[in-house]
């Protein structure tokens, strides 16, 4: 089977965006992507949007039509993907099914969200609303599924409370070099434990922040790419796997069986390994997922990850930089653009392109989650 | 109303209860776990809650033992006091967050449950 290699990336400023929509962010993101690889917007075949909530947060649904109409690439077959955090890693799936399978030749995959319009607690409900609702009535929301399970992990494994906090610190640096990052200001521990607590005994820094912004991918297949640029990355594997509905149903709460599985099938497409992996990004809504996720994709034992983080082996100097761009942390979580600036990254990276946030690295990972674990997807990029 | 679990064919148990197991398998029975105590496996202080919820809000994972098997389920408890490994009991609330007041229609769901006090 062909290989798909993306020719082309874009993200636009993540933050505030006042005065400008949902919308207009796709439009913004997917107009530099199509000039990225000197592609007109009648040449898609097909135009994916990933977007968990547009409808809630904004009153706008059918963002994939009105995207196709703003860029002029009516013609195209569009879908919306919702995967609630993992919509931009679901919407690359997509995408990539959608090259893989011979249906289109030439596909865009644009991930965006608006959000700093509405306040702190309506933003929080909108994100809630995807939990059970047994879980909704008792008022719970991701970042108490996140203090729920830090406190678990750090009592289960006796790791100190200083470890979650050299996350956040590591991440807001790697944001500074960001150009496209919300945040570009380097924190200190001692910052982040004075903070004020969200969910005990996660304080602010823990979280990333609620932000606008949209990012975009075009794909082809392998056999095509040099027809558009020299500089492209070849997704070698992808898997997508879920999780129980109901997070206090897993086994061990520390361990994420949708990071495990969808990792599982991704090594596997791409006859790798963990160890394989120069580079990562993973989606570090809350400090502690840093933690779980980096176990659950086998760079380390579990228990192990946040000893990691304080020998220094994830900083972008380490063995294994992780969260080169600032992650959510630092650079922000539009919800449906998330899973896809990871990529943008990336594919920075693997093309020579991330400026001061370069590393060395052949091949690169992304793990993109939903909900607390709920839904997963795990991408492998590879140079060609 | 009670605290019920549902106990499912393949032996599997969870609260709250499922059409089926995680594995595919029929709901069997409903145990009452109302008048029996439980463990608390975590536990969060919640200070950011979303519209018509208590602030802050405490809640907990708790573990039942049924008949030798681990049943957890999570709920809010009655106070902050509380640390991992204590021996809670299931106390009845009439409403545990406002229904009119978040983004979900207030009549797809019941409102009222159990919150946990320590003893």
């Amino acid at each position: 089977m062909d290989r798909i290699a993306i020719i082309g990336a874009s993200m636009t400023q993540f933050g505030q965006r006042e005065g400008e929509w949902v919308c207009d962010l796709l439009a913004e993101a997917g107009e530099r992507c199509l000039d990225d690889a000197g592609v007109e917007a009648g040449e898609l075949d097909h135009l994916y949007v990933s977007n968990m909530a547009s409808g809630e947060f904004e009153g706008q649904s059918g963002v994939m039509n009105a995207l196709a109409h703003d860029l002029g690439a009516l013609g195209a077959y569009t879908q919306r993907v919702d995967q609630t955090s993992a919509s931009g890693g679901a919407g690359l799936y997509a995408a990539w099914q959608s090259v893989a399978s011979g249906a289109s030749d030439l596909t865009m995959l644009v991930g965006g969200e608006k959000m700093t319009h509405r306040s702190t607690a309506e933003a929080t409900d909108v994100i809630a609303s995807l939990t059970h609702p047994h879980e909704y009535k008792h008022g719970a929301t991701l970042p108490s599924f996140a203090g729920l399970t830090a406190r678990h992990y750090l009592e289960k494994y006796d790791a100190p409370r200083e470890a979650l906090a050299e996350v956040a610190v590591k991440n807001h640096r790697n944001g500074v070099d960001n150009p496209h990052a919300q945040f570009r200001k380097e924190i200190t521990v001692e910052e982040a434990l004075d903070s004020p607590v969200v969910a005990d005994p996660l304080r602010l820094y823990d979280f990333c922040p609620i932000t606008d912004g949209s990012a975009a991918l075009l794909l082809c297949p392998e056999s095509v790419a040099a027809e558009y640029t020299d500089d492209y990355a070849v997704i070698s594997g992808i898997g997508g796997a879920t999780d129980t509905h109901v997070v206090h149903e897993r086994d061990d709460p520390t361990t994420m069986g949708g990071v495990v599985e969808s990792s599982d099938i991704a090594y596997e497409m791409a006859d790798c390994g963990p160890e394989d992996i120069d580079v990562a990004e993973l989606h570090d809504m809350f400090t502690i997922l840093e933690f779980l996720q980096s176990e659950g994709l086998g760079f380390f034992e579990e228990g192990e990850g946040w000893k990691a983080v304080r020998e220094g082996v994830t900083e972008r100097d380490g063995e294994l930089p992780v969260n080169t761009s600032g992650g959510l942390k630092s650079k922000g979580h539009p919800l449906g653009a998330s899973g896809v600036a990871q990529v943008y990254e990336l594919y920075a990276q693997l093309t020579g392109d991330a400026g001061p946030r370069q590393v060395e690295a052949d091949t690169a990972l992304a793990c993109n989650v939903g909900g607390f674990g709920n839904c997963v997807t795990t991408t492998i990029l590879e140079q060609p | 109303m009670t605290l019920e679990a549902t106990r499912y064919a393949d032996g599997t148990i969870t609260c709250p209860g499922h059409p089926n197991s995680h594995t595919g398998a029929e709901a069997v029975e409903r145990i009452d776990l109302s008048e029996r105590e439980a463990t608390v496996v975590t536990w969060t202080t919640s200070t950011a809650t979303p519209p018509g919820v208590r602030q802050p809000n405490h809640l907990a994972i708790v573990e039942f033992d049924v008949d030798g098997e681990s049943v957890r389920t999570l709920g809010q408890l009655t106070t902050g006091d509380v640390e991992t490994g204590d021996t809670v009991v299931p106390v009845h609330a009439e409403e545990l967050r406002d229904p009119d007041a978040g983004i979900r229609e207030p009549e797809s769901q019941d409102w009222d449950g159990y919150r946990f006090e320590p003893v």
